[in-house]
């Protein structure tokens, strides 16, 4: 131990004399992290990222980005003697001749799909918890684009080993460039170098994959981290933890131990899946041509809102003269595509100008207090579901023996009525869970024993609530609307601001305005008073009939009161 | 430093009494609750029951990379093994991904086990710092980006400044203009517009099958049948260009029906049918974004992408009859030829494949 510090130490003093870092290192071993599991998304994220680095790196070791034409000859028997890409028989190499070249495969390929799901997931923890407030606009910019640069990335990984599932994925990219009004032509003929497939689209995608988009991607990660840094985490409302602090543990040892544990945990799950379960198995797809596909062909699950869309969208093409605009194609695919990302980094600016919140949040929302944004997450989350829904028409279709007809009009008309409908459900919900909380400090949590009083009456013996569960439902901040301004001042000259501000009093409204507000201090501590005065007096009842518990005779209605110490819930 | 509490002291000891800190909300901070001690903080069995389990993973990791490298040189890549509910896998795939993976699970578990039962467990309280700075300080970051801008002379030598505007508005059009040679047109080509929209089938064009490239009679092909096809000169053609665009366009689908079964054709007359005794030639490049098609229902001979479910009605005219596609599926004139072979007659009357912006000029 003393020999670790001692080299330890002459490192430290190597490096201070040369950079100088003490006070630095100082700061940072002793930097607090606070500790929830829902934190642990976006390390899942940027995990996954360094270990999709690390197996690519191995697979470019092997991988022949090259779309020359070649006849097969390796171990995988059944595609011996046939005619394929050097793209594609490279991958079949590194699958089947490279030890430990299928489990690299399999690992990148998982990784990618938890590294999206992460982020995914990380984001609506972020969106629903209000993370995204001020001071960390920039951050959620920065997350929405590393979520779509992240979807591209992918989209590029699986198209690379031009098997017939992604080629025929590139197909339609293909299909969809070419729907772009007035450039679309020319687009995919400089994408593919003339005519598709060509020979160059799968080199370019490949620098495309390896070296622009993953560039990005770190940079991107680093200053993302640097601003969670700099900026210091959030935390969640708990017990002696304000706006002002920071409530977790340092740095140095247990968030590093921590932390670093976690990376090799996901490291580990990841290869333990890719031992086990085939992913993506390119073999047996086949090599591309442009004129097979296999029926129930699906895109990985990144991509499937976009392709669900481009199912229902109806045929609507128009014709200008010799012009043409596909609709069918460039609404769903570039409009909706643009639109989703667009509002969704959008998002926290279009709630500080309809809340008029210019505060700095480090407390996170609990969904429940802040209703009308998290029903319009559950909104997104339904429509996105529609969309997902539609991108497996077909599966659902052989699956449950239905007409892909009716379910695609179905899914037409529901990708309109059922977002808003979840809207509806998901703000009573978040109302109502507002008002049980209201309750819970007034009246304390329901123990579910009925008492019965020796004059006969039945009452339900509530509880006290628990420090930190008070704690948490206290730390809700109270919104309350922006004041609906007067058109006119009074003077009845128009007031110039008049419109916006009253559109923007109308929008505080909509997000605010039912708002169920905490019980002041007075009311609560009344309440608590009068609680502890009625807990009393039913325990002065139980301890009454607990004398006659001796003589065995049932007279609890409830045997788990008899269970309770009669104080140790009292404050 | 002083907005640091050294770890492992409880907040209180700090001075960080909530009573002073108020909440957003106006109320005073609920209290830090009391630490709980772990069973590892006061019971010295327990801790050192904790330590072994730490150790035992890490060395658990060290024997699994060993196995490791035991397993590669040993197990050969081309065994294959079935497991229950896995299915089929290789045998060095199985191997490999275990080792590895369970070797680098433990360090992560052991790590974080470690942390858990062993680190200390208090929650530490650190002040957050206001992250505006003082007015102080951006009046004089403000005052010292002024002094600057003010000796650059920016804003007084207009004519350096607009110049030199134009000239950083014009530096990236080179960069921009070089990504034409993107498509490295060749001399004479044809725009994409027209490139799109023809293919190799030609007047006289065999029609073979599409794979054992063999040529087709009338008789060869059963009333409800359905063939792939392709232009006979497709193989010479991939061959000189080295490239599926060729492909790309022309495969092609014969279908045969009763004639009284066929409603409408694209084009032909009573002299020069478009068909050969009800057997119709189809593009397979759906219209939509230009997936192949070939999933075919005889009894209603409707043709299905299976990509976004576009569905055409060969029987008449290839209409689209449901799904996201606009346009029909283009028909192929056909005849037979004096050996009594199927050709076509012609390209393709309308462009095959995905709509694009000039598609109605050509």
């Amino acid at each position: 131990m003393s020999a670790v510090v001692k080299a330890g130490g002459a490192v430290a003093e190597y490096t201070d004399e040369r950079l100088g870092i003490a006070p630095f290192m100082k700061r940072s071993l002793n930097k607090v992290f606070p500790d929830h599991w829902s934190f642990m998304l976006g390390e899942i994220a940027l995990y996954s990222f360094i270990i999709l680095l690390l197996s690519g790196t191995y697979l470019t070791l092997w991988f022949k980005p090259s779309m020359t034409e070649i006849v097969y000859n390796g171990s995988y028997v059944p595609l011996d003697g046939v005619k394929m890409s050097e793209a594609y028989a490279s991958t079949l190499n590194i699958s089947f001749d490279v030890r430990g070249g299928l489990l690299m495969r399999q690992i990148h390929h998982w990784a990618a799909l938890f590294f999206l799901v992460a982020m995914t997931v990380h984001m609506l923890r972020v969106f629903f918890t209000g993370a995204f407030r001020k001071p960390r606009e920039l951050n959620w910019v920065m997350g929405a684009g590393l979520l779509t640069l992240g979807i591209l990335e992918g989209f590029a990984g699986y198209s690379l080993p031009d098997d017939l599932l992604s080629g025929t994925g590139l197909r339609i990219a293909e299909g969809i460039v070419l729907a772009i009004p007035i450039i679309g032509t020319w687009a995919s003929f400089l994408l593919f170098n003339g005519e598709f497939p060509g020979l160059d689209f799968i080199p370019r995608l490949y620098t495309v994959h390896v070296l622009l988009i993953p560039g990005i991607i770190l940079a991107l990660v680093t200053v993302h981290l640097m601003l969670v840094w700099h900026q210091k985490h959030t935390q969640y409302p708990g017990p002696g933890r304000t706006e002002k602090n920071v409530v977790g543990f340092p740095l140095l040892p247990v968030y590093m131990a921590k932390a670093g544990g976690f990376f090799f945990i996901v490291f580990g799950v990841t290869a333990l899946m890719s031992a086990i379960i085939t992913i993506n198995p390119i073999w047996a797809f086949g090599p591309y041509t442009p004129d097979q596909v296999s029926a129930g062909s699906q895109p990985d699950w990144y991509m499937g809102w976009l392709d669900g869309a481009v199912r229902i969208t109806p045929n609507w093409e128009w014709n200008i003269g010799a012009y043409s605009i596909s609709w069918n194609i460039f609404l769903p695919a570039v409009v909706l595509a643009g639109a989703v990302f667009t509002v969704m980094g959008a998002y926290p600016f279009i709630e500080r100008w309809a809340t008029g919140d210019n505060r700095e949040h480090h407390i996170l929302d609990r969904p429940r207090n802040a209703p009308t944004r998290t029903a319009l997450g559950a909104m997104a989350i339904a429509f996105y579901g529609m969309l997902w829904i539609s991108g497996g028409n077909d599966i659902i279709a052989t699956t449950f023996d239905l007409s892909i007809n009716t379910i695609t009009y179905v899914l037409r008309i529901a990708i309109f009525v059922v977002p808003p409908i979840i809207f509806i459900i998901t703000k009573r919900i978040c109302l109502s869970l507002q008002r049980r909380d209201h309750d819970k400090l007034l009246h304390g949590i329901e123990s579910g024993n009925i008492l019965r009083t020796p004059e006969g009456e039945f009452i339900e013996i509530h509880l006290p609530l628990g420090d930190k569960e008070k704690a948490k439902i206290l730390g809700k901040v109270d919104h309350t609307p922006i004041a609906l301004e007067s058109d006119v001042d009074e003077n009845g000259v128009a007031n110039p601001k008049g419109r916006t501000a009253r559109l923007r009093a109308k929008f505080s409204h909509w997000f605010y305005g039912d708002n169920v507000y905490l019980p002041t201090a007075a009311e609560i501590e009344a309440a608590e008073a009068h609680a502890a005065h009625e807990y009393h007096e039913q325990h002065s009842v139980i301890d009454d009939f607990r004398g006659l518990e001796v003589t065995s005779e049932p007279v609890l209605h409830s045997p788990a009161i008899g269970g309770h110490e009669p104080n140790a819930h009292e404050h | 430093m002083s907005d640091i509490a050294t770890p492992g002291t409880t907040a209180d000891e700090h001075g960080h009494d909530s009573g002073d800190l108020e909440l957003p909300n106006g109320r005073p901070a609920p209290a830090p609750l009391p630490h709980e001690p772990r069973r590892a903080d006061v019971d010295p069995k327990a801790a050192r029951r904790a330590e072994r389990q730490v150790s035992t993973m890490f060395l658990l990791a060290s024997l699994l990379v060993i196995a490791f490298i035991v397993a590669y040189i040993a197990i050969d890549k081309n065994v294959v093994i079935a497991l229950p509910v896995i299915g089929t896998m290789s045998a060095s795939n199985l191997a490999l991904g275990l080792t590895f993976g369970l070797a680098v699970f433990l360090i992560g578990a052991g790590a974080i086990h470690w942390a858990k039962k062993l680190m200390p467990d208090v929650e530490v309280v650190q002040e957050r710092h206001v992250l505006e700075s003082s007015p102080a300080d951006r009046e004089e970051a403000i005052s010292v980006f002024d002094a600057g801008a003010q000796e650059s002379g920016f804003g007084s030598r207009k004519i350096i400044r607009r110049t030199l505007i134009t000239a950083l508005a014009l530096f990236p059009l080179p960069l921009v203009i070089i990504l034409r040679d993107l498509w490295v047109t060749p001399t004479d080509s044809p725009s994409p517009n027209e490139l799109l929209s023809e293919t190799i089938w030609t007047k006289g064009e065999r029609i073979v099958t599409d794979g054992s490239y063999r040529p087709i009679r009338p008789e060869d092909i059963p009333v409800g049948g359905l063939v792939n096809v392709v232009p006979a000169s497709l193989e010479k053609v991939e061959e000189v260009e080295g490239t599926l665009n060729a492909r790309a366009k022309a495969a092609s689908i014969l279908v045969r029906m009763t004639p009284a079964e066929i409603r409408s054709q694209q084009g032909g007359s009573a002299e020069e049918p478009w068909d050969v005794h009800g057997i119709l030639a189809f593009s397979k490049i759906c219209t939509h974004v230009g997936c192949p098609i070939s999933l075919y229902q005889q009894r209603t001979h409707q043709l299905l992408c299976p990509c976004h479910q576009s569905t055409f009605d060969l029987a008449d005219s290839a209409k689209v009859v449901f799904g996201p596609a606009a346009r029909r599926m283009p028909q192929l004139p056909i005849t037979v030829d004096a050996e009594g072979y199927l050709v076509a007659r012609s390209d393709f009357q309308e462009h095959v494949g995905p709509s694009f912006w000039e598609q109605g000029s050509s």
